[in-house]
């Protein structure tokens, strides 16, 4: 018998644990199939953020650090200047990155550090339970919002693609979604070209993703997908902000 | 070897090289700027890396990704530098990593001021960051000393896979004085500190376990398993790392306990008063912790000894671990000042004078 399919070589046995509907699992196929693809497992370092894909460590076959919050860029930093051959990167979410990390990421991109960010922005805190993000919808209910976020309380929702495509050390800045099966062959594209970018020794490379918390969106997964696709996309539009 | 003049803040920074560092992120305060501005100069020379970081929080977690690569990795600051780089600190004490931190102390709390000062005893001894561990952590009285603790501070940093402070003060920092260099360490020396559990590429079958460098154990049992190989270590530690010199102890009534740039005023003090007859000696931790608590016992235990003080360029902080290794077998009292304000021969000739009439 012929084995046209096999689990990805980048992934490890153990079982996941994230809650039916996220893209987490989906995003870390992704990252570990374009590894493997790209022959860089045995040479590369991910680094964990504090959020849902803090076990990020069990599920990446390949050297794995976890990172206090907020702090993987400057983690990865360090890696990066003790291998500067090898293939870095740092896993992250959008508490993570783009409220008390927003120092790290931005300096690591400032200084064209040659590692991959992989972003999960889902709107929302996921692993404490539903906060409010800087990402997360004018409008949108979380437990820190419970009359839904207002633009005189808190602000609009932080654009990070945009943002980090206008500092000159970027080379490849692109965002997603997850929400068709075009857009998620599209991530997988992003991910390779934003390694590919790392190991060409570009600079600093970000893929943005667009992705679902059914559990702290209060919706089913089908629903959850069809709101990142209402309602995500049209403020965070989907593309490539940066290439170098 | 030959002589040679040099400032503190840089003869740490070669004698760092010399053992073996490599890499450095740092951050710019006050009064440390030297050791960046030296490592930036000087580590390209020897293949190392400088990295000047955005904060000290960053440059700390820098240091997290490097140690956990395998590398000699250090990182230098002073007072409020170094209240933001205890959450890396707290992380690579947790992760087990090797590294070693410089803390050129200056007055607090908060901003505080740039002049020297000991305010940090109880941050430096005590752990620092969240949670249940130690630094092992030097205090050096003079340029040459501090060279020789750099020197081996990354061997002992990697014999216990712990970081290791060096916490200097502002005057050794920036005064010069005549010091001896050591010859660079052999990359024989170096790499006989095997470290397999280092992220630097792994496959199956390629000899080692895959790299997890990491300080999150969220099952109980792996937290207290963490600490029981801490604690254990810290045993160790205490066991073989305590160092401290006796100054005039022998024979003396009343006996001083000091470390670092203070205890040079009190040996001119206790010189003073030797000449005067007075039978005054001085106890002086190099190693802060381990605080070196069964020399203080024996030293102020001996029938001789009437009375203990402790002097520090702080409000009294090593004078509660004074405290606690004399166990009330004799009086200890205390000479300082919070802030940066440091007690002079004449002041710490008068509070011995006070003590004998007392």
């Amino acid at each position: 018998m012929t084995r046209v399919f096999e689990r990805t070589k980048g992934l490890t046995e153990a079982e996941m644990h994230y809650c039916p509907g996220c893209g987490h699992g989906i995003v870390h196929r992704l990252v570990a199939e374009v590894l493997e693809e790209m022959e860089l497992l045995k040479v590369t370092a991910g680094v964990s953020p504090v959020g849902c894909a803090v076990f990020a460590y069990n599920y990446f076959n390949c050297d794995m650090y976890e990172a206090a919050h907020g702090r993987a860029p400057a983690v990865a930093t360090g890696i990066k200047r003790v291998h500067p051959d090898h293939c870095v990167f740092t896993y992250q979410g959008d508490g993570d990155l783009a409220s008390i990390g927003t120092a790290e990421i931005v300096h690591a991109a400032h200084r064209g550090e040659k590692i991959t960010t992989i972003f999960i922005n889902n709107a929302i805190y996921g692993m404490t339970g539903g906060q409010m993000a800087p990402t997360t919808l004018i409008g949108q209910k979380t437990t820190t919002t419970p009359l839904g976020r207002t633009v005189e309380h808190s602000g609009k929702p932080i654009r990070v693609a945009e943002m980090l495509a206008t500092i000159e050390g970027s080379a490849y800045i692109e965002r997603v979604a997850l929400n068709n099966n075009a857009n998620i062959i599209r991530t997988k594209k992003a991910i390779k070209n934003a390694f590919t970018a790392q190991m060409e020794r570009k600079g600093f490379s970000l893929v943005e993703v667009l992705s679902t918390c059914p559990t702290n969106w209060g919706k089913s997964p089908v629903e959850a997908m069809q709101w990142l696709e209402d309602e995500m996309i049209p403020y965070y539009p989907l593309g490539l902000f940066k290439e170098v | 070897m030959s002589r040679q003049l040099m400032k503190g803040c840089e003869a740490i920074s070669e004698a760092a090289i010399r053992g073996g560092c490599r890499y450095f992120f740092g951050y710019p305060i006050t009064p440390q700027n030297d050791i960046p501005e030296y490592m930036s100069a000087r580590l390209p020379e020897v293949g190392g890396v400088f990295v000047q970081a955005e904060s000290e929080v960053a440059a700390s977690n820098m240091v997290y990704g490097a140690a956990g690569a395998g590398a000699r990795v250090m990182t230098s600051s002073s007072s409020p530098g170094i209240s933001l780089k205890q959450e890396g600190i707290s992380t690579i004490a947790a992760a087990e990593l090797p590294c070693v931190i410089v803390n050129v102390m200056r007055g607090g709390p908060g901003v505080g001021g740039i002049q020297a000062s000991q305010g940090d005893y109880f941050q430096s001894t005590k752990g620092g960051g969240h949670g249940d561990y130690r630094l092992i952590c030097f205090g050096p009285d003079s340029v040459q000393e501090a060279i020789d603790i750099m020197y081996e501070a990354f061997d002992i940093a990697d014999r216990y896979r712990t970081p290791v402070l060096m916490l200097a003060d502002g005057l050794i920092g920036q005064m010069m004085e005549p010091v001896t260099m050591p010859e660079f360490k052999s990359a024989a020396e170096i790499s006989k500190y095997d470290k397999p559990w280092a992220a630097t590429g792994w496959y199956e079958g390629c000899g080692k376990p895959r790299a997890v460098i990491n300080s999150l154990y969220i099952e109980d049992d792996e937290l207290e398993a963490l600490h029981e190989r801490l604690q254990s270590r810290y045993r160790q530690i205490e066991k073989n790392e305590v160092r401290y010199e006796r100054y005039l102890c022998d024979d003396a009534e009343i006996i001083l306990v000091a470390y670092g740039t203070i205890s040079r005023v009190c040996r001119a003090a206790i010189d003073e008063l030797r000449e005067r007859g007075w039978k005054v000696g001085l106890l002086r931790p190099i190693s802060l912790w381990p605080f070196p608590s069964q020399a203080v016992y024996q030293a102020v235990a001996a029938p001789s000894v009437k009375k203990v003080l402790t002097v520090e360029i702080s409000a009294g902080q090593m004078v509660e671990d004074v405290r606690l290794a004399v166990n009330g077998v004799k009086p200890v009292e205390f000479l300082g000042w919070p802030g940066s304000r440091i007690a002079t021969v004449e002041e710490i000739s008068a509070k011995i004078a006070q003590m004998r009439e007392g």
